[in-house]
């Protein structure tokens, strides 16, 4: 018959696809040349869940070579530089992508926009943050110089001077750290400024600040705090350079410089860049937590208020992590106070989390499993914040395993925890897909457990005098079975992790169908189809309240009666 | 089938959004802000560290005329940023111009003053602490007057081949932003170099 060979609409889509060279290129060239927000948003959250693996493989590196007393399962100099790298690349590289993964996807999708307020330096960031990354790791090839191949930096995440003095750190390992911190920097701001351009600038109409999603009001405190965070680690950076290439003496105690300006320099940044980091996790939570509850968030204007609380107190509590440098009396009890202040605002948002949740119809979904998880955690690695805070438990405990099991505490706890809830939660409107509930309960428990056998132990070896970063330790000290259970709690979370990366692969396949609003939420995104078409949404939407979805499903009890 | 109206009043008041372009470019400022402050912080803590000169007294001399040069280069901005506002092409492009080359005669006066403390003092980034800090600083503001003259020439080149109309009035306010920020830096940068650390 004639017309069984006319081409009708459908019958190309079911031809089995052929990819050929052409059309492979053009796949990549679409990702490489994308100023779509979300398209960047997918490669922001791809990088930082590789080099979330990549981290966690030194990690893994590490606490093999900590199982037992006298292990030598790899060599001092490449422990050394393990645990630099480590550090490194889980804040620079995980944690400042993240941020602007959920924030690129979410930001226009939440507040009616089609797309960021600069599509093509939101392009050009991610690219400086890319290139960032590959130029610190090619230090692992490169950083040898004429010293020998193999020299990735062992300066430790701060590289205190004058450690990193030409001096005492031949070679260019620093030197690979310093410009791509500097490059992963310009991305950072790039990113931070469109992503406050964006929020102010391309709301959709009836979307007022106040109505503002609490995702996209965090996010952009974090990014406003980025930028005078970021901005001094860069000038310390630049200093460093100029001491190593130009002879410069900034950091040169011989020549009357100071090493002490550094460790404050890097502190500077170095402490509101834990909240920069912590905030977005905030978001993520104060996002799911109503979800999950059936509830509004409790006391929306107090959660705004008590994040720029939080970013204006963070500024000024960098010396907590110096007072062993020796400071005045007058120095000391101002790092005290300031640094028992950040407690305030921080409990203010737990107590709203738990009054959101208080008399909610809470689904314990995978995403909700981790927020809770999150809200648990966080508190107490608040407590022990404030243990260290006061100067003389701080003098006894500096740089010992209490601290390290304290900052993990936030880092994995608190931020790593919320990022798997979002990526649970968001999932089904990037991809079009759920993530296995099986999956994810397996990943949820393993990783809970994994990290509470990990690091509540590991606060008493730190108690019982264990420093940071040493290589090994001798068996008589009593320290042996504790880091063994804190080995076997790291390859715990592995396999939950690795489970994480199966669930990924697998439910992008073979995951069931999400449609566009699976989890019955409120906020703009879920609006539209999963995944949402390059120009977001087919009509301008209209805010009404700060659920506009609500509003549209249940026209009969609009939230803005009630606002 | 019952329907009940979702939008009130409120949502038919006009709707207007802040401009993206100053926005972005107070952000900026902020972020630049904070790198310079580190450098003036770092410079200050310094004074006087030096253990061997030269010393900021026996080398320094204060640039007064290419200080009233940039200074006066914002004032020149801002009758440009005026007149494009009111369409008046010709008035912008000349006072555009002028602010360029006050802009560039700061240039050039800072190559003389570096010129000199090099050649004649003997003063160079590694000589002592004072040299380390005194070139990052005023580097440091060099090079985003070097960043604000090239972006001023762009919007120069554009002007003198006719393509800068009205319309664009607010995108070179942007710009100008950051000129009067280069500008303002200066004066805090002339004030910690030349008046206390003197």
């Amino acid at each position: 018959m004639a017309d069984s060979t006319y081409p009708i609409p459908g019958s190309v889509e079911a031809a089995p696809r052929r990819w050929s060279q052409a059309d492979i290129l053009a796949w990549l060239n679409s990702w490489v040349t994308t100023v779509d927000h979300k398209k960047l948003g997918i490669l922001y959250m791809l990088y930082a869940i590789f080099f979330l693996l990549v981290g966690g493989a030194e990690a893994i590196a590490i606490r093999i070579q900590l199982i037992q007393p006298n292990m030598h399962f790899i060599s001092p100099q490449v422990f050394n530089r393990l645990f630099t790298m480590h550090g490194t690349t889980m804040v620079f590289l995980v944690g400042m992508t993240y941020i602007f993964g959920f924030a690129n996807y979410l930001i226009p999708l939440m507040i009616g926009a089609r797309d960021m307020a600069f599509p093509r330096l939101n392009a050009f960031s991610f690219w400086m943050t890319f290139f960032g990354g590959l130029l610190l790791y090619y230090s692992f090839i490169g950083g040898g110089g004429l010293f020998g191949a193999g020299n990735a930096p062992d300066t430790m995440w701060w590289a205190y001077a004058p450690l990193t003095e030409r001096a005492f750190s031949p070679g260019h390992a620093p030197d690979y750290w310093a410009l791509s911190l500097i490059v992963t920097g310009f991305g950072t701001i790039g990113a931070s400024v469109n992503v406050i351009a964006t929020a102010f600038c391309m709301r959709c109409k009836g979307m007022t600040v106040m109505r503002l999603p609490l995702l996209v009001w965090i996010n952009v405190v974090a990014s406003g705090l980025a930028l005078i965070t970021i901005t001094p680690l860069t000038a310390a950076q630049i200093m460093l350079l100029i001491d190593r290439y130009l002879g410069g003496h900034f950091f040169d105690t011989q020549a009357g410089g100071s090493a002490m300006i550094w460790a404050h320099f890097f502190w500077i940044f170095g402490h509101p860049e834990v909240y920069v980091l912590v905030l977005p996790a905030f978001a993520i939570a104060s996002e799911v937590i109503p979800v999950f509850s059936r509830k509004a968030i409790f006391g929306y204007p107090v959660m705004v208020a008590a994040s720029v609380g939080i970013a204006f107190v963070s500024l000024g509590v960098w010396a907590h992590h110096m007072f062993t440098i020796g400071m005045t009396s007058v120095g000391n009890a101002f790092f005290v106070l300031s640094t028992m202040l950040v407690g305030i605002p921080t409990s203010m948002k737990i107590f709203n989390w738990l009054a959101t949740m208080w008399g909610g119809k809470i689904r314990f979904a995978t995403p909700m499993l981790f927020c809770t998880a999150f809200v648990v955690q966080f508190l107490l690695a608040g407590l022990t914040g404030i243990m260290l805070s006061i100067a003389p438990w701080n003098w006894q405990l500096h740089n010992s395993y209490f601290v390290i099991a304290h900052f993990h505490y936030i880092l994995v706890g608190a931020i790593v925890f919320c990022i798997f809830g979002g990526i649970y939660y968001w999932y089904p409107k990037v991809t079009g897909r759920m993530l296995s509930e099986k999956l994810g309960k397996w990943h949820f428990w393993l990783f809970f457990i994994g990290f509470h056998v990990t690091f509540d132990i590991m606060h008493i070896p730190g108690l019982l005098g264990m420093p940071r970063s040493i290589y090994t330790y001798e068996a008589n000290r009593g320290w042996g079975t504790l880091n063994m259970i804190v080995s076997i709690g790291g390859l715990i979370q592995a396999i939950a992790v690795l489970i994480f990366a199966v669930n990924l692969i697998w439910s992008y396949f073979k995951g069931k169908e999400a449609g566009n609003d699976p989890w019955d939420a409120w906020t703009l995104e879920w609006s539209t189809p999963s995944p949402p078409p390059a120009y977001n949404f087919a009509t301008d939407p209209v805010a009404t309240s700060r659920r506009p979805l609500w509003d549209l499903k249940h026209p009969d009890d609009p939230d803005w009666k009630y606002e | 089938m019952s329907t009940v109206a979702v939008a009130h009043a409120e949502a038919e008041q006009p709707w207007v959004l802040p401009s993206k372009g100053r926005v972005a470019m107070f952000c900026l400022i902020i972020a630049e802000s904070a790198i310079f402050t580190i450098f003036v912080v770092a410079y200050v803590y310094n004074i006087g560290r030096s253990l061997y000169g030269p010393t900021p007294s026996q080398v320094l001399d204060i640039p007064l005329f290419n200080t009233v040069c940039l200074l006066s280069s914002s004032l020149t901005i801002w009758l440009a940023e005026r007149a494009i506002e009111h369409g008046k092409v010709k008035v912008f492009g000349l006072w555009w111009a002028l602010t360029w080359v006050l802009g560039a005669i700061f240039l050039v006066g800072t190559g003389v003053e570096w010129y000199k403390l090099i050649y004649h003092d003997g003063l160079t980034i590694s000589t002592n602490l004072f040299g380390t800090t005194f070139y990052s600083l005023v580097g440091l503001h060099a090079s985003h007057v070097i960043l604000g003259l090239t972006a001023l020439l762009i919007v120069l080149l554009f002007t003198i081949t006719g393509h800068v109309r009205q319309e664009h009035a607010e995108r070179i306010q942007v710009l100008a932003l950051y000129w009067h920020f280069v500008d303002a830096v200066w004066i805090i940068v002339f004030t910690v170099v030349y008046i206390i650390g003197r």
